[in-house]
């Protein structure tokens, strides 16, 4: 226990922080109801759970930090003044416990950190707060701190604003910054959600680091099991605001007790889709999607007077050749800022492109009734359920759009026999929903949301679909069940599918081909076996090991 | 979850959110009623009774001029009810007649008055005269008529106007958005009260004017919020969906983004109506606004400064200026809590559950 900078104090053999009964509701509704966990010295507890279950209200609450919740219970704090109740303390002393016991770092570091200030003065304030340092010894501090969290050059980038930096190396800042104090408990909200793969191994492997060189405990709050099973000792799950199971790492994992937790554990997609030895010649028919040196760019501005009069151009895919046989799918994969997303836009005719993107024998451009009846043969369901449904459309509006477009002849009768057909196919029928057509999208959850933008691109019986990162705006549970049902369409209707996504697990899945991107270039291309499990190109290997 | 009825348009939850506010609710209520009486103002304050029954014959001053002859008077020209002598005959055995609340109209010149103009209140006059012998009551009741309607008219073909501009420069942005841009510019460093100077010198004023002057400067604050709306919008995946399904770009205007980005043209109509109100008021306080005769609220205001004596004028006039104001104001904020998207209802948030058939 005896971390440099902090002698041990106070007895070893209770634990560091004790939840007995908490409580916490908001505007007399319980949104976390009776949760007892406890963190010894120098633990790593990882809370899980999916969105809706309460784990990061549990979090908040511990330091006071929930808004207007009301909380119940008792949060017994090993501080090193002694054992207080976090939940009894008042403001000010709780506010002295922040920070310097007690640290926390959030999801997402861009949103957590003031950009208008350079992430060294942000976290000299907490020194110059919490320690009293003067400036000198706070740059220095600072500096060492920054450097103990392996961002390079930390001299010059503790001059450097938040948005100046990477994803990464603002997640690194920010835990510099709740290290600051050297606290007893660092609460993590999710540190690697926000992050790409290949970086959220090195911020854990970082985390372990200074956990184990500071010798303070970690409560990790997370819905990814992966990670559960990398880093914690302990697992903590809750679901819908209770505490359902609790225990080691590897017990639980080998053992789950609680059915819920047995669920999340069988969460990880599962492949069901049409193997290529099935069908035989698959690779002789003609391609549904065809690209050859496909090239899109993006205007940007010039910095200084030169901008004014033209802008420089930022080639987002370079060169990009691949096609797509009817009834297959096509994973792309990468991280963000690769491009993938771009490529979908382009083969959906949004983004003017270079070179040559052939659609069922037909290219875009070709006017205005050639690209209507393109539009038919290729649909797009996007990444975010909330933001792909508008909010002030009924259930039949949205769906039914497609043959206002492409139909126009059917009646109103007509129309919303096809609307509720097409609902049916997805899963959603009246019996669950009464007056299912005349409902808004924000009636709906996440992944019945997903499910009626799919309803909306199969109204007009498209034959291929671009799916833009489908499902990792959902929970495993229900990620799983909008994979089936991908899965499902695409045996019945021999769907071809270009898929988008980051997740290496989905592309095993799904996917019979897969193209690997990287900074708009295509690194690596073949069918699914030879790509992921002889991976040739460096990054491909890297992309794969993140996902173990 | 049992309480969640299905099919609550979001424009009716914000209507439900709206109507919580008491404070904004009432205001929006006591607003209508004053507004609706108004319009009726030549049944509440009128200087001709509403029927006259006249030796077993019934009239419609309101509606009908009369010559004096009519009544037994002697001259042919229009009967003046307040006439001391007409009155009289009127209330002869088996003659009647119904009068107004109040016997006078907007531009009534009380002949009969006993004290010099503007004279205080009487029982006659409720509220007193202004300086040129009118009721004050009607002056109020026909000017807050005329601000209002004026208000209305301004606001209607300001947010059309910026519907319209914002609607284009956020959809098709890039160089349509910079020339808008640019003319818009140009054209909000016109001197807008140096204009109306000038225009009131070289046309005859009148309302419609007014309203054509104040329109052209007024679209320019609304349409750059629609325009950031449109900006915001354009760009969501829902947007992108509707193009990917071949949507033409009016239909996407009109069907998807126009419905999401009325959030903020909503919210100012309170304000742009007071904001009219108040425009006008100053503009006729200047001696610059409605042509003279026109009752206003902004010149009763002018005449309660000219004779500060006269209590009454001032006071009542701005009595019944922050009445309205204040209402605009309650009725605005009330909007504004009820359509801001942060303010959720707290209502649990639908399961995934639900849907776990696929």
């Amino acid at each position: 226990m005896t971390g440099p900078g902090r002698t041990a104090t106070g007895p070893q053999a209770g634990p560091l922080l004790d939840v007995q009964g908490l409580r916490v509701a908001f505007g007399g509704v319980d949104v976390v109801k009776q949760v007892d966990f406890s963190i010894a010295q120098g633990e790593k507890l990882a809370l899980v759970g999916e969105s809706g279950s309460g784990k990061t209200v549990t979090a908040l609450s511990l330091l006071g930090l929930a808004a207007d919740a009301h909380c119940r219970g008792s949060v017994r704090f090993a501080g090193p003044r002694g054992e207080v109740d976090l939940l009894q303390l008042p403001e000010s002393e709780l506010r002295e416990i922040r920070g310097r016991d007690i640290a926390m770092i959030f999801q997402e570091p861009m949103t957590a950190l003031n950009p208008l200030f350079p992430i060294g003065n942000q976290i000299a304030e907490v020194l110059q707060l919490k320690q009293g340092l003067d400036k000198a010894a706070c740059a220095k501090a600072v500096v060492e701190l920054l450097a103990s969290t392996g961002i390079p050059e930390p001299e010059r980038r503790a001059q450097a604003f938040p948005h100046q930096l990477s994803g990464g190396q603002r997640q690194r800042a920010m835990i510099a910054m709740a290290l600051a104090c050297k606290p007893r408990l660092l609460l993590a909200d999710e540190p690697t959600t926000a992050l790409d793969v290949t970086i959220r191994g090195q911020i854990l492997d970082l985390l372990s680091a200074l956990q184990r060189e500071y010798g303070m405990a970690i409560l990790m709050i997370t819905h990814d099991l992966n990670l559960v099973r990398k880093f914690a000792d302990r697992v903590v799950v809750m679901e819908k605001g209770h505490l359902v199971e609790q225990g080691a790492v590897s017990a639980v994992f080998a053992q789950p007790r609680h059915a819920y937790t047995r669920k999340l554990l069988e969460s990880r997609p599962r492949r069901d889709v049409v193997e290529d030895d099935a069908r035989g010649a698959a690779a002789v028919q003609t391609p549904l999607l065809c690209a050859e040196r496909l090239q899109v760019s993006y205007p940007v501005p010039i910095p200084g007077i030169r901008g004014w009069f033209r802008k420089a151009a930022f080639v987002a895919v370079k060169g990009a050749t691949f096609s797509l046989a009817p009834g297959r799918t096509l994973g792309v994969i990468g991280e963000s800022g690769s491009g993938k997303s771009t490529l979908a836009l382009a083969a959906l005719g949004l983004l003017p492109f270079g070179g040559r993107l052939v659609v069922d024998g037909k290219a875009w451009g070709g006017g205005g009734s050639a690209d209507k009846a393109l539009r038919r043969t290729i649909q797009v369901v996007f990444q975010d359920p909330f933001s792909s449904l508008s909010p002030r459309m009924t259930v039949e509006e949205i769906v039914g759009e497609g043959l206002l477009v492409h139909q126009a002849a059917l009646d109103k009768t007509a129309r919303q026999q096809r609307v509720l057909l097409a609902l049916d196919e997805v899963g959603l029928d009246e019996q669950q929903f009464p007056n299912l057509l005349g409902r808004y999208p924000h009636e709906f959850s996440g992944g019945q949301r997903q499910r009626l933008a799919i309803a909306r691109a199969l109204i007009v019986e498209p034959r291929l679909l671009v799916l833009d990162e489908p499902t990792s705006a959902l929970d495993v549970t229900i990620q799983q069940q909008v994979l089936q049902l991908l899965q499902r369409l695409q045996r019945e209707r021999g769907l071809s599918y270009l898929l988008i996504t980051h997740d290496v697990d989905v592309i095993r899945a799904m996917a019979h081909d897969v193209l690997v991107m990287k900074e708009g270039e295509i690194v690596e291309s073949g069918p699914l076996a030879q790509v992921l499990d002889a991976p040739r190109h460096p990054y491909t290997r890297k992309l794969v090991e993140a996902a173990l | 979850m049992s309480a969640r009825t299905p099919g609550n348009s979001p424009s009716r939850r914000a209507w439900l959110r709206f109507r919580r506010n008491r404070l904004g609710y009432w205001s929006l209520l006591a607003f209508c009623t004053m507004v609706v009486l108004s319009l009726f103002a030549e049944l509440i304050s009128n200087d001709r009774p509403l029927i006259v029954h006249y030796e077993g014959a019934n009239y419609y001053p309101l509606f009908k001029d009369y010559p004096e002859t009519t009544f037994g008077g002697d001259f042919e020209t229009t009967t003046d009810f307040l006439d001391p002598f007409i009155r009289e005959r009127l209330a002869a055995d088996g003659n009647w007649a119904v009068f107004p609340l109040n016997h006078y109209g907007p531009k009534t010149l009380n002949y009969f008055a006993t004290q010099p103009n503007p004279a205080p209140p009487t029982r006659e006059n409720w509220l007193g005269t202004d300086d040129r012998g009118r009721d004050l009551l009607a002056q109020l009741i026909y000017g807050f008529r005329v601000s209002v309607l004026f208000a209305l008219a301004l606001t209607v073909t300001g947010v059309a106007l910026g519907l319209l501009a914002g609607a284009l420069q956020g959809f098709f942005g890039g160089k349509t958005d910079l020339a808008f841009q640019r003319f818009i510019e140009i054209w909000g460093a016109m001197p807008e009260l140096y204009l109306l100077i000038i225009f009131s010198a070289i046309f005859a004023p009148s309302v419609s004017l007014l309203l054509v002057l104040l329109s052209l400067f007024g679209w320019m604050g609304l349409s750059d919020y629609v325009r950031a709306e449109f900006l915001r919008n354009r760009q969501l995946d829902y947007v992108r969906a509707a193009r990917a399904l071949g949507v033409g770009n009016w239909q996407i205007i009109v069907r998807h983004i126009l419905p999401n980005s009325l959030t903020p043209v909503v919210t100012f109509l309170p304000f742009r109506m007071s904001g009219a109100i108040l425009a006008l008021t100053s503009l006729d306080f200047l001696g610059l606004g409605v042509p003279p005769g026109t009752p206003s609220l902004g010149e009763l205001l002018s005449q309660g400064k000219n004779n500060i004596d006269a209590w009454w004028i001032s006071l009542s006039t701005f009595a019944v200026l922050v009445l309205t104001l204040l209402l605009l104001t309650f009725m605005g904020d009330a909007l504004r809590d009820a359509l801001d998207p942060r303010k959720v209802d707290r209502e649990p948030a639908p399961a995934d559950a639900a849907g776990a058939n696929a």
